[in-house]
């Protein structure tokens, strides 16, 4: 009988190539990741839609049957506590991370760059609960006699009027504490774009007779400038989002003024939800949870910002 | 024709003229602490941290100075620069040093044998211990890492080897940035009401909690993994394919080994994220004062939820509440510590050193 041993057609060659359980095991496989995949897009998609329809009985409800009272008048204090907590400790932490970011990259020796570089990075794991005893036990006694000394002599400032706390548990404080906890998360991503400057970039710099310093504004600080915007984005988002350390520092109250040292706060959102929720019931819950989906937009928004901010730079910057 | 004059010759250093010597620097600090130190304890305000303060200010002061009539402004502006991002520095290190000591100091108190055995049933006033809590803290912390090491692990790899340039996996990407963002007390909340919704309305459970957290581990499991798949030289996946092995057991043979170790590293450091979340468990995981190992069934104490309550609602006296707050605090922080060393460790023992 004629064998038929005229070379296959392409089909069954491939075919024979590709035989060792392609078919079951690369399909299985890749349903699997993309499953995944899908799986991460539901979740988020979960969080949303739970958060809204929990949140949509505080805000259709009658006023009178809620148990916090009409919804805007009862989120707004604690939104603008949020927020104003959370420009506050940007205000400390932003210098000071683009400064211990310089000092790591460009002036400590390279011993110290990596020891410390490790333990400001071991803050950012500290949890919140535990700066929250830190802030509440230590930091507000000792913050005490400064806001006294402010008090008595900067007392015209409108931030610095009214009636000094007593313990220490201002919103300075806690913004204090917030910005410690968001210093490693600013310094970090400094860190990471200060130490990618080119290094022709700062060579040629110093060799057209630069100081250190004048590279720094010429070469790195250009170079680094979307690193260090998205970084802060993020501590931003940190420290919106951030509930028990201010939970615990903090003497709360439902108050909109810009006060720094007197013992009643304006709340923030997140840590208005811890302190209440337990307590809380039925509508109550509903109003909680609305907050939530408050602090959740207000946040989005400052991440979309970020992303934004960085994707526009890196078009137009001819770094890489 | 006039004979030259003998010229004057001073040894000048063409290097080093018109800057200050090194000494100078040191020098002047000494002087300023000294002096700031002496100036203010005769106006009678000889606190500490104001001398430190006065006597850098004063130093910042003079150095400028200094620098500006000697060797010029911009040199003087570098040496300020220099002397400001170093007290940014140190400044930075004083809250570290001082969360530590104080810690230390309040935790060490408490650190005895029954509190890693004791839990806090029927324990009023002294005694007791946060048996109960680490138990929870280890289960609900377990279970977070089951639910999200292998959703994250598994949308990594189809970000890296299935998804490239897809619109899936842009959409993919985008969103789990999204959830980077998700204050942890939002990603309580969505876990109470998904389980108020199933289970009843104010259901406490461990694995509400475990729900929680896997929310906020799951996008920097993603995010650390993708990063180290993508390290994985392409020749290698090709020479795989060359040799006939199929897609899937290339990343499973071949990818996945190769960047083990950073992946175990990402997921180490991502639970010493999570252990010490405390909002999320206090609204999905509540409180217990007994120990409970069932996570389906009954609030679960978790350590940080613990110390919160120890130290927020303390009976009378207060004391032993605290310093049971503090030993807990300063349990937290060592696991954190300890889990961060192993990270650091593996990916140190493991990483591929680049430039072969």
């Amino acid at each position: 009988m004629t064998t038929h041993t005229v070379p296959d057609p392409p089909g069954d060659a491939d075919r024979t190539l590709r035989r060792t359980g392609r078919q079951v095991g690369d399909v299985v496989f890749r349903s699997f990741s993309t499953g995944s995949g899908i799986t991460i897009l539901v979740l988020l998609a979960a969080v949303a839609t739970f958060l809204v329809g929990m949140s949509i009985p505080a805000f259709t409800a009658d006023a009178a049957d809620l148990p916090f009272g009409d919804f805007w008048a009862y989120v707004a204090p604690y939104a603008f506590g949020t927020v104003w907590a959370a420009t506050l400790a940007m205000l400390f932490a932003v210098p000071l991370s683009v400064g211990i970011a310089l000092f790591l990259t460009h002036y400590a020796p390279k011993r110290v760059r990596q020891i410390f570089g490790y333990i400001i990075d071991l803050l950012a794991a500290v949890p919140s609960v535990v700066f929250g005893l830190w802030g509440i036990n230590v930091l507000a006694p000792l913050m005490r006699p400064l806001f006294v000394w402010l008090n008595e002599n900067l007392g015209w400032i409108p931030f610095f009027a009214g009636k000094v706390s007593g313990t220490g548990r201002t919103i300075l404080t806690a913004a204090v504490v917030l910005a410690v906890m968001v210093l490693p998360i600013i310094t970090a991503m400094c860190r990471e774009v200060f130490t990618q400057t080119p290094r022709l970039h700062e060579e040629a710099s110093l060799a057209l007779g630069a100081t250190r310093w004048e590279m720094i504004r010429q070469a790195v600080l250009p170079f680094g400038m979307p690193g260090v915007v998205s970084g802060c984005m993020l501590g931003l988002g940190r420290a919106l989002g951030e509930t028990m350390a201010v939970a615990m520092v903090l003497s709360p109250a439902a108050v909109i003024h810009v006060k720094l040292l007197t013992s009643s706060n304006p709340n923030t959102i997140a840590a208005n939800i811890a302190l209440t929720f337990p307590e809380a019931f039925q509508l109550g819950v509903n109003q909680l949870i609305a907050t939530g989906l408050v602090l959740f937009v207000i946040t989005l928004a400052v991440n979309m910002t970020a992303r934004w901010v960085v994707a526009r730079r890196k078009e137009f910057s001819g770094a890489n | 024709m006039p004979k030259s004059l003998p010229q004057l010759r001073v040894e000048v250093n063409p290097l080093t003229a018109g800057r200050l010597p090194r000494f100078t620097e040191p020098a002047l600090l000494v002087v300023s602490l000294v002096v700031t130190a002496a100036f203010l304890s005769l106006l009678a305000a000889a606190n500490p941290a104001i001398i430190v303060i006065a006597s850098a200010l004063v130093f910042l002061a003079t150095s400028f100075a200094l620098s500006v009539s000697i060797e010029g402004v911009r040199h003087a502006k570098d040496r300020l620069a220099a002397h400001v991002v170093t007290g940014f520095f140190l400044v930075a290190l004083a809250p570290l040093v001082s969360l530590a000591w104080g810690t230390l100091a309040k935790g060490v108190a408490r650190m005895d044998p029954q509190f890693f055995t004791y839990s806090m049933r029927n324990v009023i006033g002294d005694g007791g211990g946060a048996v109960h809590a680490i138990w929870g803290t280890l289960i609900i912390t377990g279970m977070a890492t089951l639910i999200s090491v292998p959703i994250g692990l598994m949308t990594a790899i189809y970000l890296v080897e299935y998804g490239s340039r897809h619109r899936l996996s842009s959409a993919i990407r985008f969103f789990v940035d999204v959830m980077t963002g998700i204050p942890s007390i939002v990603a309580g909340l969505f876990a109470y009401t998904l389980f108020s919704l199933f289970f009843g309305p104010g259901t406490k459970v461990g694995v509400a909690g475990a729900v929680a957290l896997s929310v906020l581990m799951i996008p920097t499991v993603v995010r650390s993994t993708e990063e180290m798949l993508r390290l994985v030289p392409n020749e290698l996946r090709e020479a795989s394919y060359a040799l006939g092995v199929p897609k899937w057991r290339t990343i499973v043979k071949v990818v996945l080994p190769t960047s083990l170790a950073g992946i175990i590293t990402g997921v180490v450091l991502s639970i010493a994220r999570i252990i010490g979340e405390t909002a999320p468990l206090l609204v999905t995981a509540g409180m217990n004062q007994s120990m409970n190992t069932n996570p389906f069934d009954a609030p679960m104490a978790t350590l940080p939820v613990f110390v919160y309550y120890q130290y927020v609602t303390p009976g009378i006296p207060q004391d032993p509440y605290h310093a049971r707050a503090w030993a807990g605090a300063l349990t937290l922080i060592l696991i954190v510590m300890l889990l961060n060393l192993i990270g650091r460790l593996i990916s140190w023992k493991f990483a591929p050193k680049p430039g072969r």
